[in-house]
């Protein structure tokens, strides 16, 4: 059974619809890419997964349970953790305070303590800056915020949406890793990018969106060499 | 000693615009909407207790609590039916027309019930007058109690909202509600619970304002509410500090406006430095304006 399984998913704007029946589904252990170019539906999809919108038609299913229609705020607990695009730290909160939010939902005031460690560990420079205000993090600091966010909530799986927008070629690099790193600890990743190449070279399958549909999957070495894809995102 | 005397009465009166501000900042910071019902909760809550204390002859302090039940389950209310189902309306505005909708239809509600006549209210405070360098400089029971209420709502409220998880929400909610959702808030359980507060925090400023000036009519919250706005946005409208210190500035120009200028201009001052404090700095006197780097 697969983790994560999403079944002929419908999503409108008002008239026009954005998403137009897609289906994929995300492994325990895997990282799993959506690549395409801007507007082919990436961000609405993990949107419509965690429940920011709701969808027209179509399931969701998270380890077997059905959550469509499950409210945003009580997605999180069920161990699904949504980093969202452009970061959407608490600018005015301290790192520290941003991170306790991450584990809002969490009663085990101990364990969430061990969890700030450990995040404070794959994280060293949030731990320099605990107490810093998010907003005066740069952008790389501000995505490392994000995601050691969205651990504190000691999530199954972690939807990442363009961890890479807007950071230098070094920062991107270190981003990717910590994300391999992640995955190799036990995390599930679903990750949409822009950046094919780098999201290809770490993911075990992709789905390649245009238009609110998708247009080719499966083995993320074997799209890489994939001459049309090579053509339309990989920029050779 | 009478420049000591009106400043006093202004921190008092001032004091009172700070409670009332504190809702309406909680609920901009939160809703990002300015509740102009706001001012009539206060009404509602000055008839709840006067009604108590003289139909039922209950203790002024059971008629205060009574009045803060009422206007927490009348604000959460209003946001339930009014508010909330205009949250993903088009226009802003139509929220904001909404509110002066609701404000008439509480003074009329009240009109209906009670009367147009004003009613006199009787006075909650049960602490004595305090007289100072033999009988100069003679303060009020009800200027203490109400310049003590301030301070303790001002402490209560920050630890409130800095100590709990309920109060860390608030914050996220007003900073970014689709990410709070994401961290696992309810974000109408939380703008439903500033409602609360607000409108609570509303009542008390009512029973305060009338036991000072203690003519109950329908339209005894409008002044005062929209006083309470200014001294709002003069502090920096979503700040909480700034809601305590315009208010407080505001009551005391008013006071010392009066004594010192005109009582009929008294209220045309108050006004005009709102005017000149948005000219000089347009986000309030606390307003911030973080630079972020994107």
């Amino acid at each position: 059974m697969a983790m994560l399984e999403v079944k002929d998913l419908q999503v409108y704007y008002g008239m026009i619809q954005a998403i137009k029946g897609i289906s994929f589904e995300v492994n325990a252990g895997e990282i799993i890419a959506l690549i395409g170019a801007n507007g082919a539906g990436k961000t609405t999809i993990l949107h419509t997964v965690t429940g920011l919108i709701a969808p027209k038609a179509g399931s969701i299913l998270f380890e077997g349970k059905e959550i469509t229609k499950i409210p945003a705020h009580k997605i999180v607990s069920l161990g699904m953790a949504h980093v969202p695009e452009g970061r959407r730290v608490f600018a005015q909160l301290s790192v520290y305070q941003n991170l306790k939010m991450g584990a809002y939902t969490r009663k085990d005031k101990d364990e969430v303590e061990k969890t700030l460690e450990t995040v404070y560990r794959r994280f060293p420079r949030l731990k320099e800056r605990q107490n810093q205000i998010a907003g005066t993090l740069s952008g790389g600091e501000q995505q490392m915020l994000a995601m050691g966010r969205a651990l504190m909530s000691k999530p199954k799986i972690v939807l990442m949406d363009e961890p890479s927008m807007g950071l230098s070629p070094i920062l991107v690099n270190e981003i990717f890793d910590i994300i391999h790193s992640l995955n190799e600890a036990g995390t599930t990743v679903l990750l949409v990018e822009q950046n094919a190449k780098k999201a290809l070279a770490i993911a075990n399958r992709a789905y390649v969106l245009e238009t609110g549909k998708i247009v080719k999957s499966g083995d993320a070495h074997v799209l890489m060499d994939d001459e049309s894809i090579k053509k339309a995102y990989l920029g050779e | 000693m009478s420049l000591l005397s009106y400043l006093i009465n202004g921190i008092s009166l001032g004091s009172v615009y700070a409670i009332i501000a504190l809702g309406y900042t909680m609920v901009y910071g939160i809703a990002k909407m300015l509740n102009f019902a706001h001012g009539d909760v206060i009404m509602v809550g000055g008839y709840a207790a006067l009604t108590m204390m003289l139909s039922l002859n209950a203790n002024p302090l059971i008629a205060v609590l009574v009045a803060i039940v009422v206007c927490t389950v009348l604000g959460i209310t209003i946001e339930a039916i009014a508010y909330r189902p205009l949250r993903q309306a088009a226009s802003p505005l139509a929220v904001l027309i909404t509110a002066i909708g609701v404000s008439y239809l509480l003074q009329n509600i009240v009109l209906l019930i009670f009367g147009s006549s004003p009613k006199s209210f009787q006075s909650v405070v049960l602490v004595p007058d305090l007289k100072l360098a033999e009988g100069a400089l003679m303060i009020s029971g009800e200027t203490i109690v109400t310049i003590i209420s301030c301070i303790v709502i001002m402490i209560a409220l920050t630890t409130f909202i800095n100590k709990t998880k309920a109060g860390q929400a608030m914050l996220a909610v007003s900073e970014d509600k689709g990410a709070a959702q994401l961290m696992g808030i309810n974000v109408n359980g939380t703008i439903a619970l500033t409602f609360a507060i607000g409108s609570g925090l509303a009542a008390i400023a009512g029973v305060l304002l009338c036991s000072s000036y203690p003519s109950l009519s329908p339209y005894t919250g409008s002044m005062p509410g929209i006083k309470a706005f200014v001294a709002a946005v003069f502090g920096g409208i979503g700040s909480i500090p700034g809601a305590m210190i315009g208010g407080i500035l505001l009551g005391i120009i008013e006071i010392l406006g009066k004594a010192y200028i005109s009582a009929q201009l008294a209220d045309a001052i108050v006004f005009a430095v709102l005017i000149v404090v948005l000219l000089v700095k347009p986000t309030g006197l606390l307003g911030k304006k973080i630079q972020e780097k994107v």
